[in-house]
């Protein structure tokens, strides 16, 4: 092995990918080490997009930090802009309405599934397959114009308020939502004949980038590419939040830990972040959105606090510092893509090029929650 | 009186530039149309308008751009090796404007008339191999040189296919007789002739893609591959390698290479429709007509393949060439032999 790499030490060459390239999710910067198409070493180059939420924090009180937490992962905004009203509910003891909690499992888990909409899109792209992305991205449209009409954001979501929702829900938006269900089971239907049992699809992504279990753990991989590697945890099952527990969902897991394994995770929960919207649709109750009482301002007791939701990349944690007052001594941001990206340097080691496109697009990596 | 091209005009101090204008504007023209269809195809299967804006079904969308990519700055990077750069754009041109110059679009409509014509499309097809490489290993980009590299062993191995499926047409095409009967009487059959390929499907009354569907099929893949179409567009996988060998090359220079890859596209369904499927073979429209609906329409199949497919990897490309097709066209070419042999 030492007399090989020695002999073809002089063809090892560098490649600069991104941050500005076609491919590379946002602003991801690889400094590749090839030799001919076969990856040497990949180092993650960060920061490009850091807009310092976590120092903004610390100078404005809690409630005014409540818009940038969608700016964050701007892919899956809802999640973080409810899971940070659950944060600061939990820590000051707000009980939300029971009509709350159904919205919020609703308009989160459309989210989600319009997160991994645009991930199945993005990632055949990476892959050369151009057509699914316009149709991924017609179903996500639908959900934008669902949320869209009842937060009135399209992206960046600013829906939550510590102790429920802005505003209320309508028939319009239940009937549109339970429309929308029937239309993306049909559509994944087709997207399994067209393309997930694609041969070469299949040949693409079957055995490439194994991520182990082991490997996993030790970088604390998150979310559906966890998942893929074997390891059932789901925040929303292993500590259950904002009424998760009342709805029967499974958490879909594969052992391969592979880019096909990780690409059958994703689509596998989209079907069940519609079993839990259907739950939800149908056992809605009526009455208030925000509780009757609130205090006027949100002061955080002293202490440290953690709170972790489950957004569609993984474990979203937020850890607080308080000291009294309504303006948080240190607010830490846990993002997922974080840590799921520091597993690629010894994931990519020894894939080929194209492979290393493949792979980085299959852990979903959304670059502004990485450098936040 | 069937005459070609060639005939009519020989003698005559115009030749040479009447030939030459007709197939560079023929081909202008067929470049603006196909890439026309290109996005309104690849819109109808994805669910868009495509072009709508400028003219009627948005038909003058590409002449504009056309018009923008003429009157762009010529940027040349700096540290680029200047000669190959230069040169690369025009040699990937000038052979696929000779090879269209061979074909026969009817019986009397042949500009070039050439004994050997199947030879020649295959040898100014290799030729634009060099011209790739030259621009990859000319731009000084790594992108560029990795894709240029990826394109010559592409290139190169699909080609052994491309040759071997067309090969086993030739040996039909001369087992059908000693003897061909033609406009100007009986001649010896020529099975590398490209218009007696078609005449013999015309008279034997069947087409060859009946007689060799597996030389036909491993020939359109092969052509995919040769035309660096997806899902075989390794050498500009825009998701790897940005824009591949042509990277850094940008207006008139990018629409040589552009207008080099589309013009290349209706060669090799020109031989398609020559070799399979009868050529300008069809009732009641004149001969051109048909061959260049049937062109058009492998052209329309190129396409929904694009538009369809994800890409396959370098080394997953070359397994599927060298232990797949390669084997079986040779198997199909011995197959072949081993009939004509018996019968």
């Amino acid at each position: 092995m030492s007399s090989d790499s020695q002999a073809s030490e002089g063809e090892v060459y560098s490649l600069n990918m991104g941050p500005q390239h076609p491919s590379m999710h946002g602003v991801l910067r690889l400094l590749l080490d090839l030799r001919g198409e076969e990856v040497i070493r990949a180092k993650p180059v960060i920061g490009y997009s850091h807009r310092a939420h976590e120092k903004m924090a610390e100078n404005r009180n809690t409630l005014q930090f409540l818009p940038n937490t969608s700016r964050v992962d701007y892919l899956s905004g809802m999640i973080y802009n409810l899971g940070y009203c659950q944060a600061i509910e939990k820590l000051l003891g707000i009980d939300v309405p029971e009509r709350a909690i159904y919205i919020r499992v609703i308009v989160n888990e459309l989210n989600r599934i319009a997160s991994h909409l645009l991930w199945f899109g993005t990632f055949l792209l990476d892959l050369g397959g151009i057509t699914p992305f316009l149709y991924s991205f017609d179903d996500r449209e639908e959900i934008l114009d669902i949320l869209d009409q009842v937060t009135g954001s399209r992206l960046t979501y600013c829906y939550g308020r510590f102790g429920g929702v802005t505003w209320d829900v309508d028939e319009t938006f239940l009937t549109r939502a339970t429309a929308f269900l029937a239309r993306i089971r049909e559509r994944l239907h087709m997207y399994k004949q067209l393309v997930t049992d694609n041969v070469i699809l299949r040949e693409r992504c079957t055995g490439v980038g194994v991520v182990s279990e082991a490997l996993a753990k030790s970088y604390g991989v998150t979310g559906p590419s966890l998942r893929a590697s074997g390891v059932a945890y789901d925040v929303r099952k292993a500590e259950p939040y904002g009424g998760y527990d009342r709805f029967d969902f499974e958490v879909p897991v594969l052992h391969e830990g592979d880019t096909m394994a990780r690409f059958h995770i994703r689509i596998r929960e989209i079907e069940e972040s519609c079993k839990i919207i259907e739950q939800a649709i149908e056992a809605i109750p009526e009455g208030e959105i925000l509780p009757k009482k609130m205090p006027k301002r949100f002061k955080l007791p002293e202490g440290e606090y953690y709170f972790a939701v489950e957004s569609a990349r993984g474990h979203f944690g937020m850890y607080i510092v308080g000291d009294g007052s309504d303006i948080p001594v240190k607010l830490k941001l846990r993002t997922p893509s974080f840590s799921n990206l520091s597993a690629m340097p010894e994931t990519l080691a020894g894939t080929m090029l194209a492979d290393t496109i493949a792979i980085v697009g299959s852990i979903d990596v959304v670059m502004p929650e990485i450098d936040r | 009186m069937p005459q070609t091209l060639t005939q009519l005009l020989d003698g005559s101090v115009l030749a040479m530039p009447i030939a030459a204008g007709l197939i560079m504007g023929m081909l202008t023209v067929n470049v603006l149309m196909l890439v026309w269809a290109e996005r309104k195809v690849s819109a109808w299967i994805q669910m868009r308008m495509g072009p709508t804006e400028v003219g009627p079904f948005g038909l003058l969308q590409t002449l504009a751009d056309m018009l923008k990519l003429i009157s762009k700055q010529l940027i040349t990077p700096s540290n680029v090796d200047k000669p190959l750069y230069h040169l690369a754009p025009l040699l990937a041109f000038a052979p696929v404007v000779a090879a269209v110059a061979l074909f026969p679009f009817s019986e009397s409509t042949i500009l070039v008339q050439n004994d050997y014509g199947l030879l020649f499309v295959f040898a100014f097809g290799g030729i634009a191999v060099i011209a790739i490489f030259m621009a990859g290993w000319g731009s000084n980009n790594k992108y560029a040189l990795l894709g240029a590299i990826r394109s010559v062993a592409q290139n190169i191995s699909y080609e052994v296919p491309l040759i071997l499926s067309a090969l086993s047409v030739v040996l039909v095409v001369n087992a059908m007789g000693p003897t061909l009967s033609s406009g100007d009487g009986v001649v010896a059959i020529n099975g590398l002739d490209l218009s007696h390929i078609v005449m013999t499907q015309d008279q034997q009354g069947i087409w060859f893609v009946v007689l060799q569907p597996i030389a036909a099929i491993i020939y359109f893949i092969s052509a995919l591959a040769e035309t660096n179409r997806a899902p075989f567009d390794i050498p500009e996988a825009e998701s790897e390698l940005v824009a591949g060998f042509h990277t850094e090359y940008s207006g008139m220079r990018f629409s040589l290479f552009f207008f080099a890859e589309y013009t290349n596209m209706l060669i090799v369904s020109m031989l398609a429709v020559v070799l399979f499927f009868g050529g300008w073979d069809g009732p009641v429209l004149p001969g051109p007509a048909w061959f260049f609906l049937k062109s058009y329409a492998v052209i329309f199949v190129m396409m929904w393949v694009r538009w369809t497919f994800p890409r396959l990897r370098f080394d997953q490309l070359m397994t599927f060439c060298w232990k797949v097709l390669i084997p079986l066209s040779i198997l199909n070419l011995l197959a072949t032999a081993f009939v004509i042999a018996v019968l």
